[in-house]
């Protein structure tokens, strides 16, 4: 409160200064009005009529307007003017729909000069004409307006609005004779004050009441109305038709509105409810307040600013029975803590970023504009405005297209739908995994699980498959290497790019608020793809036991230089996917009919010599035959956490799931947990549900397992009579009738069960599936179009 | 009971389609199905000459089936199911089985069935406003047929529900229906609380939380303060209260659920004002709506003599209509001259807060008159409720109502921003149905016509509010004493204040020259502004709690 800032403000030969302050009012205020040469306010509410005089370092009372033994509802006001012209002038609106005038200047304690009792309801507000001394005009409840002569007792004209209440009523500062009223209804009328048997023009502004309306001071056409609606809205009336050329949106209901003096962009809001600070927009940037004063404890109901050519000085009252006078330089501006770059992922992976053009241009390591890409540069220029204290600024716009397969996630989707995380021993879990990996081109993480299987596995299984597969290796190996490379040449342009913009968001993501966390998020999954191979190096280095495999460490020289060039990325799976849709239905299947064969581990093996990208081609033990297996556990651990560090929680999880007992002791609950979630989170994300819920049921973390117990109700409806099934059993218990009969073959459905949730009409899977390459309408023959079902 | 009830329930979906063939197939499915059941116990009552024991287990669900083909063949918007149901019980009857008879006549007990709209007569507009409310419900309630008087506020009035009850909100579908359970029980209001258990059910409620509130989860207990006292005294109500809720731990409410249980409570309590302002009748197919006992040999049903739908009554409205010939003629005269000797004698201003102070004062009293008279009140709501708090005795103790300055709270200022901000679109709906029943007229008052009854109609809404010490500055309560008799003030206080405890007698004894058309409007001004009164409480403490 103590700011001691200082303005002093030369205005002819009028000097105004002050600095922030306030002072206690004993009630809370409903209006404030300031005399015309700013120095003095007078605040008006149910039970507060009072004058202040505006020094340098404080209010100060100078007279109580309220006298009486007993003050009358007179004395309760919605509005309070000043006149602008006669200083010893004021007017009151009071709830009970009194129309009062005041004259300071008579010498007796009680000021009340003129009484008007024609309004029937709650005078929402007086105004008094600009210039005319003695005219002023009210707006009531009742729906009425009233213009008095303060020479006479009575009104002289009564303009009836033709709807609900008036709530505000302003005379325009240029044309003499109009004003505009606001009403209930969310229109707005403009009169001519001559004519009081109909309204020059009426337009629908708001929808809800219009609360308050304000003329600019400068320029005649423009009048600003504020809304329930949360709307402020600018309205340019020069034109036949009320044309709305401004609109700011604000977060409560717009209780009033006052255009900035000496400023033609600048208007002052406050709120009705909920919100209590006092906003000044630019109405050229809607978006920011350019200027925020929060002192206010309850809200904000009178705004007033104190000199109509001082621009720095705004009065408030409020239900907090406070008076303020902000400086307008201890505003905050909130403009100074947005954030000025924008970021944005698109829905295919794509990439649009904003920043200023100068924070791009210093950006070194940014070629402007390289032609055929696919980064679109986009600026927005403001004219120059000499009266226009925004520095212009341009800002660039850049989207940053993946190139559709390198980037996309399907080895994510891939691999969560091909990994076998369980059902099988888990030597051949590992293998499984590992040849899934393999073919999706990610030798490192292949690697990794065929080094599990070593660790873990019981030594004396080991030699044989090890034997067996050394063979197939050896060609495949080379051959996949030349392929990445070549890959990789194509795609090296974007993905170049893209490393650096990322390079770049990094450091951007620290400035950023926490609420941009997520794609801080969706670039880590990317990054994901990066770390895959960048790491063969850590995990070679880490896993010195087998040494004597030369043929891996080769393999990993090889992959260093490729990074020394490229971008570690990737990305060099993408043909072979678009080429094998069919892939994961076979596989599937194969799990599906894999209990059989469970535990005969040899005969599989021997049934299926392609597999395992072994590096493993010894044929005698590594080292002595039985180093216990928890000797590695510590060096799993790390691998796991480096894995769920650079993002590939995916890894992570499924080897904590596919060696269960053997590690989990080793890692904390709270990590596995926060791996658990984080998994499963990407994994309903893709859609995967049945892999997530399979993740789910085999975690071994009692919060996660529960997610499964959580909502676990399904209501269902009967199909024929559509009532919601109560009861268990195929049969709906109020028609009679079995609810789930398979549209195709009429029998009742025990068992998987797909239904449209359009229809309600369902049937076996398989025979909904081979229906649906028939036809896509739906076989009850409802007519109902199935074209959302995915089977 | 309540289980069957339901169960039974699914069958009668058909019937509500707007599709005239998909009903008459399902009309088919019902009849076939009953004529089965009919035909295996069928023998028995033929055999048997007394009527079957009503409870007997096998039957009970036949029972129930027959009472709802007797609702259906009474209330159902379409004319086909309506011809079906009646042939099928004929059917029924014809076989040998003792079929069920309405137990009184009409939708109300008040007002004699000949007056209320006939489902068969109604214009298109209304009906198909029933048509969609049955659609959507599969049944047509008393309350709507009632309100069929007024179509025009009906449609609102259905809408705000629909959306309350079915549509997007913060709180789970049978926290809903619980909550309107809540609240009809504190004014003891057995036909919203049946009609309410039934659809708690249907919607997967849990039977346990029926028994009582103790059984309810801990959230909803906790609700149970802020029912009472919104329901008698929402004065009283501080942010406090509110804190309470929001601060709960795991039990806490979330503002938006809040509200949209605050809504649903005002909802249900100003329901439950109309449900016994208007005497509406059980459900046919509820519980004593119905019966299978034979009628008795003086044809008149006991009950049926209670309430005066029975012939005599003919008689006796005759009569009364000559007593009070002019009550109408007067009161408009009044209405005329408080507005034309406006401006003459201009109270002062302290006369103005004494005439508010008197009104709210006197309004306590008003009801101790007819204290004893007490409509026995069933114990179906039992659980829910703190007997020992209601109106009554806070008006005994002669507390006094602090004073509400409208201009400080509004609904159109300051209500509707608080709950369209936390639960959209329902500030729009209520603000419409609010305007809509405030705005409401025929210009007609018994039988003279172009009448401007704003006055009347401000006067009535602005008692109610003085009642529940909401002050218009900009109201001269002298004018309330003017147009307001006696009855009248008795009956509306009883309606807002202990609803159930509103007889007949009251009912008749107000306005007695005016329609019943007119005396449901009544009824409308005084649920909504009643409704309106409690949630500027509430609102006004949540606003304080949020400041």
């Amino acid at each position: 409160m103590e700011k001691m800032s200082r303005v002093t403000t030369a205005l002819g030969s009028n000097t105004i200064s002050g600095r922030t302050m306030f002072c206690h009012l004993d009630a809370p205020a409903n209006a404030i009005s300031v005399c015309r040469d700013a120095t003095q306010v007078v605040v008006a509410g149910r039970n507060i009529f009072k004058i202040y005089a505006l020094e340098e370092e404080q209010f100060v009372e100078k007279l109580n307007l309220r006298v009486g033994r007993k003050p009358s509802l007179n004395f309760s006001c919605a509005d309070v003017m000043w006149h602008q012209m006669e200083e010893n002038l004021l007017a009151t609106a009071a709830t009970n729909g009194a129309v009062v005038t005041w004259n300071l200047g008579k010498p007796s304690r009680n000021k009340q000069d003129q009484l008007f009792t024609e309004h029937k309801r709650t005078v929402n507000k007086v105004c008094f004409h600009p210039t005319e001394v003695y005219m002023l005009l009210s707006g009531s409840q009742d729906g009425f307006m009233k213009c008095f002569d303060l020479r006479k007792k009575e009104s002289v004209s009564t303009f009836s609005g033709q709807s609900e209440s008036v709530r505000d009523v302003q005379f325009s500062m240029k044309d003499y004779f109009t004003f505009a009223a606001s009403f209930e209804n969310g229109n707005v009328q403009l009169w001519d004050i001559r004519r009081p048997d109909r309204y020059e023009r009426m337009f629908t502004a708001h929808t809800g009441p219009v609360f308050c309306c304000d003329w600019h001071p400068d320029d005649r056409g423009w009048l600003a109305t504020g809304g329930r609606d949360k709307m402020v809205k600018v309205w340019d009336m020069t034109t036949n038709k009320a044309k709305e050329i401004y609109c700011v949106q604000t977060i409560a209901s717009v209780a009033r509105v006052k255009w900035r003096p000496e400023r033609k962009h600048h208007l002052a809001t406050c709120s009705m409810m909920v919100d209590h600070n006092i906003y000044v927009w630019d109405v050229r940037r809607p978006f920011i307040p350019f200027a925020t004063f929060e002192e206010h404890k309850d809200v904000t109901t009178g705004i007033v600013w104190r000199h109509q050519h001082d621009p720095h000085f705004l009065l408030s009252g409020s239900k907090d029975s406070t008076l303020y006078q902000h400086m307008f330089k201890d505003a905050t501006r909130p403009v100074d803590k947005a954030n000025p770059e924008g970021l944005c992922f698109g829905l295919f992976g794509d990439l649009a970023f904003a920043a200023k053009e100068s924070l791009i241009n210093s950006d070194a390591n940014r070629k402007p504009y390289p032609g055929g890409d696919r980064r679109y540069p986009i600026f927005f220029f403001k004219k120059a405005d000499p009266t226009e204290q925004f520095t212009h600024v341009s800002s660039v716009l850049n989207v940053f297209g993946t190139d559709l397969e390198s980037n996309r996630m399907d080895w994510f989707v891939r691999t969560a739908q091909l990994y076998l995380l369980s059902g099988k021993p888990f030597a051949e879990l590992c293998d499984h995994n590992a040849k899934v990996a393999r073919e999706l081109k990610r030798p490192r993480v292949s690697t990794t699980w065929t080094m599990l299987r070593i660790m873990f596995s019981d030594p004396a299984n080991l030699t044989a498959p090890g034997l067996n597969h050394s063979h197939s290796k050896l060609g495949n190996l080379p051959l996949m290497n030349s392929f990445s490379m070549k890959d990789m040449g194509t795609g090296m342009g974007a993905e170049g790019r893209l490393e650096r913009s990322k390079g770049e968001l990094r450091q951007d993501n620290m400035h950023l608020e926490p609420g941009n966390l997520h794609i801080n998020n969706n670039n880590e999954e990317n990054e994901e793809t990066e770390g895959s191979e960048g790491q063969a190096e850590y995990m070679f280095g880490d896993a010195e036991l087998d040494d004597d495999d030369l043929y891996s460490m080769e393999h990993d020289n090889q992959m260093e230089e490729q990074e020394y060039i490229l971008p570690p990325e990737a990305f060099p799976l993408r043909h072979e996917i678009i080429d094998n849709p069919s892939a994961p239905e076979h596989l599937q299947q194969d799990k599906a009919d894999s209990p059989h064969v469970s535990g005969n581990e040899a005969e599989v093996m021997c049934l299926t010599p392609i597999e395992s990208f072994s590096l493993i081609s010894i044929s005698q033990p590594l080292f002595s035959p039985h180093l216990p297996a928890s000797f590695f556990c510590p060096i799993v651990r790390e691998m796991l956490s480096y894995y769920a560090e650079q993002g590939d929680v995916q890894m992570a999880v499924s080897v904590l799931i596919v060696l269960g007992d053997r590690i989990r002791k080793e890692i904390d609950d709270l990590t596995q947990e926060h791996w658990y979630m984080s998994y499963i989170d990407l994994l309903q994300r893709f859609e995967l549900w049945n892999v997530s819920n399979e993740v789910i049921k085999l975690s071994t973390c009692s919060a996660i397992t529960c997610l499964n117990q959580t909502s676990t109700t399904l209501h269902i409806n009967c199909s024929s009579c559509k009532r919601a099934m109560s009861n268990k059993g195929w049969i709906c218990n109020k028609c009679h009738q079995c609810a789930s009969v398979c549209a195709v073959c009429h029998h009742v459905v025990k068992g998987l069960f797909v239904w449209c949730q359009g229809c309600s009409h369902g049937g076996h899977l398989e025979h909904i599936m081979n229906w649906l390459k028939i036809s896509a309408h739906c076989p009850a023959g409802c007519g109902h179009l199935w074209f959302s079902f995915s089977v | 009971m309540e289980v069957q009830d339901k169960e039974s329930l699914g069958r009668w979906d058909g019937i509500g389609s707007r599709d005239a063939s998909s009903r008459t197939e399902a009309m088919e499915n019902i009849s076939q199905e009953v004529m089965k059941k009919v035909e295996i116990i069928g023998p028995l009552p033929a055999l048997v000459p007394a009527p079957p024991a009503p409870g007997s287990p096998p039957k009970s669900d036949l029972n129930d089936i027959l009472a709802h083909l007797l609702m259906l063949s009474k209330k159902c918007p379409f004319e086909d199911v309506r011809e079906g149901c009646l042939r099928l019980l004929q059917g029924v009857q014809n076989s040998g089985v003792r079929i069920p008879r309405p137990l009184g006549n009409g939708p109300s007990r008040f007002i004699p069935e000949k007056e209320i709209l006939q489902v068969s007569k109604v214009d298109a507009r209304t009906q198909s406003i029933f048509e969609d409310a049955f659609s959507a419900l599969g049944r047509l309630d008393n309350i709507s047929l009632v309100m069929g008087f007024h179509p025009q506020y009906l449609e609102s009035f259905l809408r705000t529900q629909h959306y309350l009850l079915q549509m997007d909100g913060p709180l789970p579908l049978h926290y809903r229906h619980y909550i309107g359970i809540m609240a009809a029980a504190r004014h003891q209001c057995s036909h919203l609380v049946n009609l309410h258990v039934n659809d708690f059910l249907q919607v997967g409620g849990d039977l346990k939380w029926l028994k009582g509130l103790d059984e309810a989860p801990q959230k909803l207990q906790q609700l149970g303060e802020l029912n009472k006292i919104l329901a008698h005294r929402p004065w009283l109500l501080t942010k406090e209260h509110i804190e309470q809720l929001l601060k709960a731990e795991e039990h806490s409410w979330s503002l938006a659920e809040l509200i949209h249980a605050v809504v649903l409570l005002t909802h249900y309590h100003s329901l439950a004002s109309f449900t016994f302002g208007c005497g509406i009748m059980p459900e046919i197919q509820c519980d004593g709506g119905h019966t299978f006992r034979p009628p008795s040999l003086s044809h008149y049903c006991v009950c049926d003599i209670a309430n005066g739908n029975g012939h005599l009554n003919h008689h006796d409205d005759l009569l009364r209509n000559q007593e009070v010939c002019g009550e109408v003629e007067v009161l408009m005269e009044r209405m005329k001259q408080l507005q034309e000797c406006r401006d003459d004698e201009e109270a002062s201003q302290e006369e103005m807060a004494t005439r508010f102070e008197r009104e709210k004062t006197e309004s306590m009293l008003v009801v101790s008159a007819e204290e004893d008279e007490c409509v026995p009140s069933r114990d179906i709501s039992r659980h829910f409720e703190d007997p020992s708090y209601g109106y009554k005795d806070f008006s005994r103790r002669g507390e006094h109502v602090p004073t509400f300055r409208a201009q400080d709270y509004s609904w159109e200022d300051h209500g509707f921003s608080l709950v369209n901000r936390l639960y959209p679109d329902v500030g729009q709906m209520l603000d419409e149905k609010f305007q809509m029943a405030y705005n409401l007229t025929y210009n007609t008052m018994a039988t003279h016509k172009d009448v401007d009854t704003s006055m009347l109609r401000r006067a009535i809404w602005n008692y109610i509010h003085c009642m529940f010490g909401i002050r218009y500055d900009d109201y001269d309560y002298g004018e309330i004493n003017q147009l307001l008799d006696r009855s009248f003030k008795i009956y509306i206080k009883t309606m807002v204040c202990s609803p159930e405890k509103t007889t007949k007698r009251m009912y008749e004894s107000f306005w007695r020259q005016f329609q019943h058309s007119e005396k449901v409007h009544v009824n409308l001004l005084l649920m909504e502004a009643r409704m309106q009164a409690e949630l500027l409480y509430a609102l006004r403490a949540i606003t304080r709690y949020m400041t």
